[in-house]
């Protein structure tokens, strides 16, 4: 818990950081009391088409879509599966990759090097030609984005892991805990994964604004969870026919997406400054 | 073990001059014939690997290059020589941190130098290491408390209150207060850290401890109490050292045996006080030359070392000091001498 105090404060007094960590708390926020902030809860799933293509106004704060539902209220929804989204793609991945990188990185033998071929493969696709062509094949679904996400993610975590571990190994501490007769696995999940953690955070973080973002592009291309799932991806591809006149339609979403991504982004840059020693005395010495 | 096969003394150094009773022997030497050696090791090598861009085995640094010696319980060995003679090496193959190329170790009679993994982590409980830098053989992340329990985790089935009064009596033994339990290594000086090292160790009652290089970088006063703390964990425990150390006044103190190695071979084998009366090898002499006493001239009557040992991966042929040999003839290149009994030491010299 003292840990945890020390990072976020740490986090509050560089300004770019806190900024990161106030947007993604936004997000959560609107995520989780989505049903209480939104004005017209029910209009994700209901249609008033008398109502289509209105401007912002008090009534309608972002103006209405071309079914005539709140936008503001379809965000705040659309929030939730951005979130869902993010985190099990984010989630998948690093129980993927850090196993398969702890293991590559304890081996010194052909299962390290099949290991990291394996995960060079998929760093070598682009991620989201990889992620367009899974998401294709399997059809479009909530589910069917999150495995595509999470297929072409896993090898960075495996990368990172695989690469701090190989620093780490030289460290005097872990061959004196072998030498005390530790066994592989109490050497790996005891000692190598708590401290190479903090790389594992700062990925996890800019991965996940990075997922959010594929998520996002996957949806604009119709390969997102079909309507009328508030996607905010697919929300912006709706709204290419009635540009420039209805503007709200796609700025509100895109918004959304940008502020949410820069989130992450700052979020993750902050925290890596905060848990990465060797960094912080680089930027001191710089300073 | 098959004593009939090979007698692990006559190997060492001792059988000769050694007084047949009382006096010197009693201190100097192992114990009784018929005590067998806690460990010995016979003709091991431990060579690396160098490869090429591609991965194409080139050579071999021949760190360790045919070693044999024992350690009978009791004692406390030297292991001396210049850096990169392959002392460490030597130490951290005994461990089972390098896997022996060739030759046997035995520990307790076993063989354990290619026994299976799990069964080589089990020997830690009685043959442990002690690093040269306290500080870093312990994991940043771990406070005190957690790291003195670990050993027991890894070896005993205590339970978790059984431990607490191991780590307790441990802490005692070591001279280390109570509060240092919540502390990170980080938070704890030199000396106290070199403490918590020992303590680690010490909890599980090891039979035989490699200290490497336990007091270099440490100014005399802190060397003098690090001593000190060794002398009194060897009296409590009962405890068995190879003490690996270039530093040979700290050797000629703490040790009752010595081997002193040239790349990666003992070239010279005996009870300190008679090497250091009576240095055969000439890399001994130069080595005891370079030590500067009190009351002698300045300029020591005898050579000084010069140059830097050969590169280990291109050993010289034959002799492997004949490159800053002062005595080296043609036979030098030729052959490559063996250890044999000279005075009351054995040395690897055709000229000793």
């Amino acid at each position: 818990m003292s840990a945890l105090w020390f990072v976020v404060s740490r986090l509050a007094r560089d300004r770019a950081a806190l900024v990161g960590l106030v947007l993604i708390l936004g997000l959560v926020f609107s995520a989780v009391f989505a049903p209480l902030l939104a004005t017209h809860p029910d209009d994700v799933y209901e249609l008033h088409p008398a109502e289509r293509l209105r401007a912002p106004s008090a009534e309608h704060w972002l103006g209405t879509d071309r079914m005539g539902s709140d936008m503001y209220s379809r965000l705040l929804f659309g929030a939730r599966i951005t979130i869902l989204i993010g985190v099990i793609a984010v989630g998948a991945s690093l129980v993927i990759g850090v196993p398969l990188g702890l293991v590559a990185g304890y081996y010194h033998n052909w299962v390290s090097d099949a290991l990291m071929r394996v995960s060079d493969v998929f760093l070598a696709v682009p991620q989201v030609v990889l992620a367009i062509a899974i998401a294709q094949t399997l059809g479009p679904s909530l589910p069917n984005v999150i495995l595509a996400l999470s297929v072409t993610y896993w090898p960075w975590f495996a990368r990172i892991v695989y690469a701090e571990s190989r620093t780490l190994e030289k460290e005097v501490f872990i061959e004196s805990t072998q030498a005390l007769g530790a066994s592989p696995w109490r050497l790996v999940v005891l000692h190598v994964l708590p401290n190479i953690a903090s790389p594992i955070i700062v990925r996890a973080s800019i991965g996940m604004g990075f997922t959010i973002l594929t998520a996002a592009a996957l949806g604009f291309l119709g390969l997102g969870p079909p309507p009328p799932t508030p996607e905010w991806g697919r929300t912006i591809a709706e709204s290419r026919e009635f540009l420039p006149n209805a503007w709200w339609y796609a700025a509100a979403p895109g918004l959304a997406i940008f502020l949410t991504v820069m989130g992450f982004n700052l979020l993750g840059d902050g925290l890596r400054d905060v848990l990465d020693p060797r960094l912080r005395r680089g930027r001191h010495r710089a300073a | 073990m098959n004593e009939s096969r090979r007698d692990p003394e006559a190997r060492h150094g001792f059988a000769g001059a050694r007084p047949s009773g009382g006096g010197l022997g009693a201190i100097s030497g192992p114990p009784a014939r018929t005590i067998a050696p806690l460990l010995d090791i016979v003709d091991v090598a431990r060579h690396f690997p160098v490869r090429s861009a591609f991965g194409r085995k080139i050579g071999a640094v021949r760190a360790v290059d045919g070693i044999s010696l024992a350690v009978w319980p009791g004692e406390t060995v030297g292991l001396v020589g210049e850096s990169g003679c392959g002392k460490s090496t030597l130490g951290k193959t005994i461990i089972g941190i390098h896997a022996p190329t060739a030759g046997e170790i035995r520990f307790l009679g076993r063989e354990i130098g290619h026994l299976p993994p799990r069964e080589r982590r089990k020997v830690a409980r009685d043959l442990q290491y002690v690093y040269q830098d306290p500080g870093a053989s312990l994991d940043p992340r771990w406070k005190v408390r957690r790291l003195l329990h670990e050993p027991l985790k890894i070896h005993t089935r205590l339970s978790r209150k059984q431990r607490d009064a191991a780590v307790q009596a441990i802490l005692r033994a070591v001279g280390l207060p109570d509060a240092h339990l919540d502390l990170y290594p980080h938070e704890l000086s030199g000396g106290q850290q070199r403490r918590v090292g020992l303590a680690r160790i010490l909890t599980l009652h090891p039979k035989l401890v490699i200290l490497d290089e336990p007091t270099s970088g440490l100014d005399v006063s802190v060397q003098a109490s690090v001593l000190k703390l060794f002398r009194a964990m060897r009296e409590t425990f009962a405890l068995t050292y190879l003490f690996i150390s270039h530093d040979l006044a700290v050797v000629r103190t703490m040790c009752q045996r010595l081997a002193v190695m040239y790349l990666g071979r003992i070239v010279e084998l005996g009870e300190t006080a008679a090497v250091f009366a009576d240095p055969r090898h000439p890399y001994t002499q130069s080595l005891l030359a370079a030590v500067p006493k009190i009351g002698a001239a300045r300029v020591s009557r005898t050579f000084s070392l010069e140059g830097e040992p050969p590169n280990p991966r291109d050993v010289p042929t034959g002799c492997r000091f004949r490159t800053r040999c002062p005595l080296a003839q043609d036979v030098c290149a030729a052959e490559e001498p063996a250890l044999r009994e000279v005075g009351g030491q054995r040395v690897a010299c055709h000229f000793a």
